[in-house]
């Protein structure tokens, strides 16, 4: 109960995000049944986003994987922060079940409590997500296929937008994560104009891999900050 | 390609990335190299994906400048995520709508 009731602003939040995905997959040309089940079988909005455009571009397989790997690698650090906090009744087929659910949001709410993370809190809060999160994409999907082009062009930048809401107020903080986002922007635009071979899901990888190593030497971060 | 394979990859490679960590390490990661490359690489990536894909994801670059520059705008005094995002499509339509 105390799970789905901390859920609810999480899939009030992935319910109008989910939506610009759905429209941004039909639009990719994928079928709204297709979009479903990548929201579904993945609960996730960058890597998403990234996957479409890999599928609409005929991307390879290996690019896809790599891809995912290096967008959704931040959810690995989250889970190991998130295993130091499960209680005992924790079994390890319980933690096969709660791991699909740990998103950036999830673990934003579920690190903050006190005391130990019990199953059924786990399992609360990420099936209400969940229900947002697919309920938004076919909402988004079908919508996409009859509401009139113009609007569906404009809800194409949903998604943006909220990746814009994520890392500019951070940036605002902190003078390392805003020199991050700037070389990692700077390098994104030269693969689109100059090196226009690359692929776009190699494209993003590789420039923030480049940004993010620079970060890293440049300004190491302390257990402090890593906390914020 | 199969879009079934796609979405395989996709789903496999993200819930191994969760999993993995979540029942079987028990340590801490040590390397301060490598916790503070794990720290910056979700900011990168936001970023390379954002820049210079929202230019075109209106399909007119004049709605989604406007659009831009509004998400950036109420994102820079800590507006809401939801309503960062919705302002910003919200632009771009109405924009869109006058020319």
């Amino acid at each position: 109960m105390h799970g789905l009731m901390h859920g609810i602003p999480i899939a009030l939040g992935y319910l109008s995000v989910s939506f610009g995905f759905g429209i941004m997959a039909v639009k990719s040309g994928l079928s709204p049944l297709e979009a479903a089940i990548i929201s579904i079988t993945n609960l996730t909005s960058a890597g998403q986003a990234a996957g479409v455009s890999i599928i609409a571009t005929g991307g390879s397989l290996f690019e896809m994987a790599v891809t995912q790997f290096v967008i959704n690698i931040r959810y690995s650090l989250m889970s190991l922060s998130l295993s130091q906090k499960l209680d005992k009744s924790f079994s390890p087929l319980k933690r096969l079940i709660a791991s699909y659910g740990i998103t950036d949001e999830i673990f934003a709410v579920a690190s903050v409590q006190d005391g130990k993370l019990k199953p059924a809190y786990m399992y609360g809060m990420i099936l209400i997500a969940f229900i947002g999160w697919v309920g938004g994409t076919c909402a988004g999907a079908l919508a996409g296929e009859f509401l009139p082009s113009i609007v569906t062009d404009a809800m194409g930048i949903v998604l943006y937008g909220m990746f814009l809401a994520i890392i500019i107020p951070p940036a605002r903080k902190n003078k390392s994560i805003l020199f991050v986002i700037t070389i990692a922007a700077v390098i994104s635009v030269i693969f689109k104009y100059v090196f226009t071979s690359v692929s776009s899901g190699f494209a993003v990888i590789i420039s923030a891999l480049i940004a993010a190593i620079l970060g890293a030497l440049l300004f190491p971060v302390d257990d402090k900050e890593e906390e914020q | 390609m199969s879009i079934v394979a796609y979405i395989a990859v996709m789903a496999l490679v993200t819930y191994f990335i969760r999993m993995i960590p979540f029942t079987l390490f028990r340590k801490k990661i040590k390397s301060r190299f490598l916790k503070s490359l794990l720290y910056y690489v979700p900011y990168a990536v936001l970023s390379a994906m954002t820049i210079p894909a929202i230019f075109y994801s209106t399909g007119d670059m004049v709605t989604a400048i406007a659009g831009t520059v509004v998400a950036v705008i109420l994102a820079y005094f800590n507006v809401p995520l939801i309503i960062v995002a919705l302002s910003a499509a919200g632009v771009a339509l109405g924009i869109g709508l006058l020319f």
